[in-house]
């Protein structure tokens, strides 16, 4: 087993309004940037684990995006796995 | 008979004890289940009350809905059982999968404290039984993440399928898909609203509307007695 760092970027589906980023995008037009087309505001959660192969831990992390990190109905995820454990 | 109401409490529910007392008021023998019990005991009707479980964190509803009771709610479900999400119970049973859809963050991004009008659009779920089809209520909110969300697909069958129970009526406080306040699942046993009915059942409280969610779900299992209570146009009286 090897350590990994698995980085997931949570977004709010595409489709769906984010008004957090709606105001975000406002306040930086305000604030004198009005070449901001569009804001989007998501999470981003970093996740220590141990696996045998990079391709383990993205299963792995895969899996509890689809069991908890993410809502399948609300939110896409995409994540990137970093560490010192060599490829399967 | 009573019915046996059982109000689940999480750590960060805040409206359990108006719910508690709003079942008792209806006449129900209501009481407390912990989230971490698996047993039920013998409940004829659960309900998620409102607040913050495990504090909103990642989003609202998502770690609770692991809690070992939900597996017994899950059950109770899927034989039928009624079951009540009441705000942060709705977004439970969204995130458990009981309900489908999701609940996103108020358009305007404030949190939304204030009465509002919502229609009744069915009356043949266990929580709105009491009711007539079309009669408004007026209901409190108390959410930041009310805004249901749903494809246009599971949008298109809740409607076709008669499952929008409550409706924003006038003004839809938190942008919601079809001005939707509450919906049942397929079989109408799983219900979710997003307004308060405990905390507006009483005049009181300013005023008597959400009586009638609880005096629905005591009235008995409006899948089985609808027709029968139609018939009498309204009026329950003796049962």
């Amino acid at each position: 087993m090897a350590p990994f760092r698995v980085e997931v970027r949570v977004m709010p589906r595409a489709t769906l309004l984010d008004p957090q980023g709606r105001a975000v995008e406002h306040a930086l037009h305000a604030l004198g940037f009005p070449e901001v087309r569009q804001a989007r505001v998501g999470k981003h959660l970093v996740l220590e684990l141990e696996a045998a192969t990079r391709e383990d831990a993205a299963t792995r992390a895969r899996a509890m995006c689809d069991r908890l990190l993410a809502n399948p109905v609300t939110e896409d995820y995409q994540l990137a796995v970093d560490g010192e454990g060599g490829t399967a | 008979m009573s019915k046996r109401v059982a109000v689940v409490v999480f750590p960060g529910s805040n409206c359990d004890a108006d719910t508690l007392a709003a079942a008792l008021a209806a006449g129900s023998d209501a009481y407390y289940v912990w989230h971490r019990d698996t047993d039920l005991k013998q409940a004829d009707v659960v309900i998620l009350p409102g607040g913050f479980s495990y504090g909103d964190y990642l989003r609202s509803g998502a770690i609770a809905r692991f809690s070992p009771v939900m597996r017994a709610v899950e059950a109770h479900a899927s034989a039928g059982g009624p079951v009540l999400g009441i705000c942060n119970g709705f977004q439970i049973l969204c995130e458990a999968g009981l309900l489908p859809g999701g609940l996103m963050r108020n358009a305007g991004l404030k949190f939304l404290s204030r009465p509002v009008r919502v229609r009744v659009e069915v009356t043949d779920t266990p929580f709105t039984c009491f009711a007539t089809p079309g009669e408004e209520l007026v209901l409190p909110i108390a959410h930041g993440d009310g805004r249901y969300v749903a494809d246009a697909r599971t949008a298109a069958e809740l409607e076709a399928d008669a499952r929008v129970v409550w409706r924003y009526v006038g003004d839809n406080p938190n942008g919601s898909t079809n001005d939707i306040a509450g919906i049942s699942n397929v079989a109408r046993n799983v219900v979710g609203i997003m307004p308060h009915p405990e905390r507006r059942n009483d005049p009181l409280l300013g005023g008597p509307d959400g009586a009638r969610v609880f005096q629905s779900m005591e009235a008995g299992h409006a899948t089985q007695h609808a027709g029968a209570l139609r018939a009498v146009g309204g009026r329950h009286d003796g049962m």
